[in-house]
């Protein structure tokens, strides 16, 4: 490239960088304050642009950007004096789910009232024409949010650093207990907080409209940008969060430039786990300390009771006789429930047991049904070896992604498991010659002796039930209360001479490998792959599917499982909205029993 | 309902302060800390409860100040019931809370923890300013700007107090202040806590070390297992060798 052509690419990727700035700065203080990672900050900046698009056709442009920033904000601090404020206290993966639920919520609500075509948004007014620079152009818009990115960041500064209300935010997010206990009302620090950073979400997104039409997908990609810049920047920093945006728009701006625009996701998240791998907390984050208050102890699992056999006894007959009394469309349904059952429950193993917060765990889904495809299209196995391969793929991709993983914590554990399952999503979305690319595999179908609903039925029962009871088993192994043992004092445990990083490696590859079987059954019943077997929203399902059925029961997964594919299916079919109808069904939820649906279940025997 | 803030506040100059535990019982989460516990702490007076390690006196401190959930009992403070206030609305009562361990905000520096502890000055209490909580512990005057995090521990526990004094409370809630600290240091605190009772404060001071509370306390009450067990002067204890023996001796 010119040396001009460079410049030119810098300076976009700087004008890029100032709405990533703005989400994830919003990000990063309300995770600081209330301790809640916002899955829908993406759909407030969502918002904001068709906010934006929408006042602008109305009151002009330069109106229309800070009111559409001050309804978002306005919006927030409703969400959260609705919705947050109940939820403080529930555990961190149920705070996910309910802010996740949020986002499907409001990609709906903009759906009905903006409809499904993107919308375009007007040229900025004064700021519609291009510089010249050398024999380049550059729009003059963009010398406009190359400025106002810093601008923000010494607003902010000044504000956390200089201004009362900046240093009560800084004492609750350091110890929030303590900070009530001196008299501050942390119920308004909290709306303002989220109001704040609600309205940087939305001003973020306005600003974008003269650069980009507003759109119903841009929320999950804005979100787990977002994430990206917070967990590379170190979370709680907002200059952190400045550089980390600085860095990850100038990857991708040139990864664009350079003709190699498919490669974005994977540029970005290659910088990620580089960096997290050199510095765990990120560039300029801290170790963070531990969070002061009552935490939440987990309640020990019970080996089920001689009545809880006998129910999965009869249940287990019941499934076994289904096939007799059931239509083809009945037995595909069981199937995926099965399936799914299985899924869910290798993923409650790493977050119950293992106390490991996975955000990726489609990953390992996705690998195992694409292993099969590949196995039995172009490697021409039987399909009975194929199958009995994929999970294995599915495994070694877990110990090789499992060992970054276990050497951090917390959120940022959560955050690599969410990157490496987009590196995975993106190889599949873009190595057409292998995976199909776009298109997926078509064409991977049983063995004939197999090929009927009926026996690909009964196939799935067997193995799906026979990892789930594996699983089961090594929960009440030694093993698995070594591991119970690392989730809940981790430093006791190694001094007591449990190797706890070795024994969270172990069962992060143990539940990849039995995702990655529940993947190859799918790939089979279903006959085809595509990406969208190991995508965000296929990791965020399974979530749901075990926080639905209980984190602290040991079934909770399979009730989980059952009842959310059963209404997806359901729902899926005859509503419109299916995505607001699952997650106000899931905020009804959390509301509701914020211990998930199994307790709910125990708590009426 | 309880009263609103704005009503107590103004009720209260003409109240005694008082602190008052009646039949309390509290916990963490289901394990039971504290049982039937009934204690007073008179205007103006320095009371020490005192007790083994783990007998149950940061249960009831943390009860008052509302950080930690009662199963049945009251505690009231000026005739208030504080059962079901929040932490924030407690402090706003005027009561001050010292934790164990601290608690000072490690990132922030010592103008502004104590910026955080900041409330409208309040009748029958003595209002503080910065300058004058450093006139009270000149070691904090010479490190305003200093973060909490590169503070000793006795500079931290100073801190912690002076902190606490910014929200102009009449009662304060002392948990184990002396502890870890340098013989000089504690003499230094003992120094203080007397000359906030001369300004009429009451204090209440959780301790297991009988030397220390010598120090400042004159009633004296002896917790054991989560049970009130003895309450009388410090005179009396002091000439009861069989008393300390069989609550105090480690």
């Amino acid at each position: 490239m010119e040396y001009t052509s460079v410049l030119i690419q810098f300076l976009n990727g700087l004008a890029s960088a100032s709405s990533l700035f703005l989400v994830a700065a919003g990000l990063s203080l309300i995770f600081g304050v209330t301790r809640v990672v916002n899955f829908a900050h993406g759909s407030l900046y969502m918002l904001g642009m068709y906010m934006a698009v929408w006042l602008s056709e109305r009151i002009g442009f330069w109106l229309a950007v800070p009111m559409a920033a001050a309804i978002v904000g306005l919006l927030g601090a409703v969400v959260e004096m609705v919705l947050l404020r109940k939820i403080y206290q529930a555990p961190e993966l149920l705070q996910l789910l309910a802010t996740f639920a949020l986002l499907l919520v409001i990609k709906d609500a903009a759906l009905w009232v903006w409809g499904a075509e993107d919308l375009l948004g007007p040229r900025a007014p004064g700021f519609a024409g291009t510089v010249q620079i050398a024999d380049g152009a550059l729009p003059q818009y963009d010398l406009l949010l190359i400025a106002l990115g810093p601008l923000v960041l010494v607003v902010l500064h000044f504000m956390l650093a200089k201004t009362r209300w900046g240093i009560l935010i800084r004492a609750a997010t350091q110890d929030r207990e303590m900070a009530g206990a001196l008299g501050v009302n942390q119920r308004w620090l909290f709306t303002g907080v989220f109001a704040l950073g609600a309205l940087l979400a939305g001003l973020g997104g306005a600003l974008q409209i003269p650069r980009e039409p507003a759109n119903l997908s841009i929320d999950l990609s804005v979100i787990s940008d977002a994430f990206v810049v917070v967990v590379v920047g170190g979370l709680g920093s907002i200059p952190g969060a400045f550089l980390a945006a600085l860095l990850i728009a100038q990857a991708k701006t040139f990864c664009i430039a350079l003709g190699y625009s498919k490669a974005t996701l994977v540029v970005e998240f290659m910088v990620m786990a580089a960096v997290l791998v050199i510095r765990p907390w990120g560039l300029l984050g801290r170790v963070p300390a531990n969070l002061r208050g009552p935490a939440a102890v987990p309640l020990p699992f019970h080996p089920p009771s001689p009545r809880m056999l006998r129910i999965f006894a009869v249940l287990s007959g019941a499934l076994v006789l289904l096939p007799l009394a059931s239509d083809a469309y009945a037995l595909v349904l069981l199937t995926d429930i099965l399936i799914f059952a299985l899924f869910a429950t290798s993923l409650h193993f790493i977050l119950g047991p293992a106390g490991l917060y996975s955000f990726g765990h489609a990953a390992y889904f996705g690998l195992g049904a694409y292993a099969a495809g590949i196995f039995s299209l172009q490697g021409k196995f039987p399909m009975e070896l194929a199958l009995a391969l994929a999970p294995l793929a599915a495994g070694l991709a877990a110990l090789v992604f499992g060992w970054f993983c276990v050497r951090l914590s917390g959120v940022y554990s959560a955050m690599l498991t969410l990157a490496f399952a987009q590196i995975a999503w993106s190889a599949a979305f873009q190595w057409d010659a292998l995976t199909g690319g776009s298109n997926g595999i078509v064409g991977v179908w049983p063995a004939p002796w197999l090929a009927s609903k009926t026996a690909y039925y009964y196939l799935t029962l067997l193995l799906c039930a026979g990892a789930i009871i594996f699983l089961w088993r090594a929960i009440f192994s030694p093993f698995g209360y070594a591991l119970r043992a690392a989730r809940d004092a981790p430093l006791r445990a190694e001094a007591s001479g449990i190797a706890v990083r070795s024994m969270q490696w172990a069962a992060f590859t143990i539940a990849g490998l039995t995702a990655g079987i529940a993947g190859a059954l799918y790939a089979f019943s279903k006959g085809s792959i595509s990406p969208e077997a190991m995508g965000v929203q296929r990791s965020v399902d399974g979530l749901v599917m075990v926080m639905l059925g209980g984190l602290q029961t040991l079934s909770g997964p399979l009730w989980g499982a059952a009842l959310f594919t059963w209404l997806q299916d359901a729902a899926a079919r005859n509503i419109d909205y299916w995505r607001a109808a699952t997650g106000a069904v899931i905020l009804a939820l959390v509301l509701l029993w914020p211990n998930g649906l199994g307790s709910f279940l125990q708590s009426k025997k | 309902m309880h009263e609103s803030v704005a009503f107590i506040w103004a009720n209260l100059a003409s109240r005694p302060a008082m602190l008052e535990f009646k039949r309390l019982n509290a916990g963490y989460g289901r394990a039971q800390t504290l049982f039937e516990f009934d204690l007073q702490l008179g205007a103006g007076e320095v009371l020490a409860l005192l007790g083994r390690n783990g007998a149950g006196k940061s249960t009831a401190l943390k009860a008052a100040i509302g950080l930690l959930p009662t199963f049945s009992g009251e505690i009231f403070f000026h005739k208030i019931k504080l059962n079901d206030l929040e932490p924030f609305q407690i402090s706003r009562l005027g009561l001050g809370y010292v934790p164990e361990d601290r608690r000072i905000f490690t990132d922030l520096t010592v103008m502004e923890n104590l910026a955080v502890g900041r409330q409208p000055p309040r009748a029958g209490a003595p209002h503080w300013t910065p300058e004058q909580l450093f006139e009270l512990f000149p070691n904090l005057g010479r490190m305003r700007e200093r973060r909490g995090s590169s503070m000793s521990g006795g500079e931290q526990q100073m801190l912690s107090i002076a902190r606490s004094l910014m929200g102009n409370p009449s009662t304060l809630l002392l948990d184990e202040p002396f502890e870890g600290l340098a013989p000089l240091i504690v003499e230094g605190i003992a120094k203080t806590i007397r000359a906030l009772k001369h300004k009429g404060l009451s204090v209440l001071l959780c301790e297991q070390n009988l030397r220390y509370a010598r120090l400042v306390a004159e009633r004296v009450c002896i917790i054991e297992k989560g049970r009130l067990c003895h309450t009388g002067t410090m005179a009396e204890l002091d000439a009861d060798p069989a008393l300390r023996e069989r609550y105090l001796s480690v």
